[in-house]
């Protein structure tokens, strides 16, 4: 089957930052994105949700040069103040059109 | 007093919420499922809001302005004082200082809860408008404070030459506060309330007022729980928060019982207020300033409003302000 090469980005994030990184994924260029909610602990563990140790995983897939731009976003906006980590993967998916924003 | 305090530790909501200390001193991994937890606020924060605007619809305009008008008066007073003793007293930065200010200026509705439940149970219950003034107290605290920690960030920033990129708009936050769930259970309900009415409520009144203390007692075990998670912290924030959480709870009760009396508020009116004005926010306050002053370290603020004033009301707290409160009535 003909696959095309993309980036996954996945954001790990305390879940008050959940409406802002989304609204800006779109800006930044994202079609779309899937958050789940799970626990876990970082290496500041201080973060105000009212739950201890809920974080958010914000997961889009995305044309390189997007991933790019969001990670770099990410890093600028949120990696000094808040508990937040973010990484690229390589990912084959069908359909590469869905994944690109029409220009 | 002590008679007070000591009916009042052997009355559900604080056996309940020592419950929840326990679980978590001996260990035990037991919580209750987080959307058990939300579903219990939901039903609380609802009931509380449909019950106090079927109350609101009886209640006439005079006798309302008057505690209003001073119920806004400690939405002002409580966060300026909570900023001025951290700035001044225990010499933290402004951003510390200002979330802060946030959480001790806004209100914690369980505690809310839990003071009315007391009223009645001493049998001096509080007036039935009182919710309205719970929605009144609410944000202005979290705005003012969110205001001084922005200006005064702004300000640092622009002597040293950065550029004025506030972290988050005024409009985000009013966002954040006035669509929580807090504000639009509790404002939606008293709306609904009013315009059901006490027939509409005598329809629904079995599932929100049977079940309710029921549900208030479940949801203080996980409460205890969550603050019996947050006392290893406490190691961490240092004498001077420790008193902080004690101290500032007993200055803005006593100031709340005394503006709510002068008011014309009834006695458990008047200590109901007193432990609105007590109470810190940990719901609606937390994200709020998270978003603007995102260098103010949670654990300071939390940890005072969660492990140490919310605790400290529900034991001792509400039955000090009702003494008040009785004190300035005789």
């Amino acid at each position: 089957m003909l696959t095309h090469s993309f980036k996954l980005v996945t954001i790990i994030a305390e879940p008050v930052l959940e409406p802002r990184i989304t609204t800006e994924l779109r800006r930044l260029g994202a079609t779309g994105f899937t958050v789940v909610e799970g626990r876990g602990q970082g290496s500041r563990a201080l973060h105000a949700a009212e739950i201890p140790g809920i974080n958010v995983r914000i997961e889009t897939i995305v044309p390189p040069e997007v991933a790019d731009r969001i990670v770099e976003y990410i890093s600028k906006q949120y990696f000094a103040d808040y508990e937040v980590i973010a990484y690229l993967s390589d990912v084959q998916v069908v359909r590469g059109e869905k994944y690109r924003r029409a220009p | 007093m002590i008679e007070t305090l000591k009916a009042n530790l052997l009355s559900p909501i604080p056996l309940a919420f020592a419950l929840g200390i326990v679980t978590r001193l001996m260990r035990s991994e037991f919580s209750l499922p987080k959307d058990v937890y939300s579903a219990l606020s939901i039903y609380l924060l609802f009931a509380l809001g449909l019950k106090g605007g079927v109350e609101l619809a009886h209640a006439s305009f005079d006798s309302i302005v008057a505690p209003a008008g001073v119920t806004l008066l400690l939405g002002c007073i409580t966060p300026l004082s909570t900023y001025a003793v951290m700035r001044y007293v225990g010499r933290f930065g402004t951003s510390d200082a200002a979330g802060m200010a946030a959480h001790y200026g806004s209100v914690s509705a369980v505690t809310f809860i839990a003071a009315q439940q007391f009223m009645q149970r001493v049998g001096a219950p509080a007036e039935g408008f009182m919710p309205t003034l719970l929605t009144l107290l609410e944000s202005p605290g979290i705005h003012i404070a969110l205001a001084i920690g922005a200006i005064q960030r702004n300000k640092q920033l622009l002597a040293l030459g950065g550029d004025k990129n506030a972290h988050g708009s005024v409009r985000e936050v009013l966002h954040e506060v006035l669509t929580g769930r807090t504000m639009v259970l509790l404002v939606g309900g008293l709306v609904v309330g009013y315009f059901m009415g006490e027939s509409g409520w005598n329809a629904v009144s079995p599932f929100f007022e049977s079940g309710f203390k029921g549900a208030l007692m479940l949801f203080l075990l996980e409460m205890g729980i969550v603050a019996g998670d947050r006392l290893g912290d406490l190691k961490k924030v240092g004498p001077f928060l420790l008193a902080f959480g004690i101290v500032m709870p007993l200055l803005h009760g006593a100031i709340g019982v005394i503006l709510g009396a002068w008011a014309g508020l009834s006695p458990g009116g008047a200590a109901v207020l007193g432990t609105m004005a007590a109470s810190a926010s940990y719901i609606a306050a937390p994200p709020a300033v998270r978003l603007t002053l995102p260098e103010a370290n949670p654990t300071y603020s939390l940890t005072a409003a969660l492990a140490i004033t919310f605790p400290f009301n529900i034991l001792a707290g509400i039955p000090i302000y009702y003494s008040i409160a009785q004190a300035i009535a005789t």
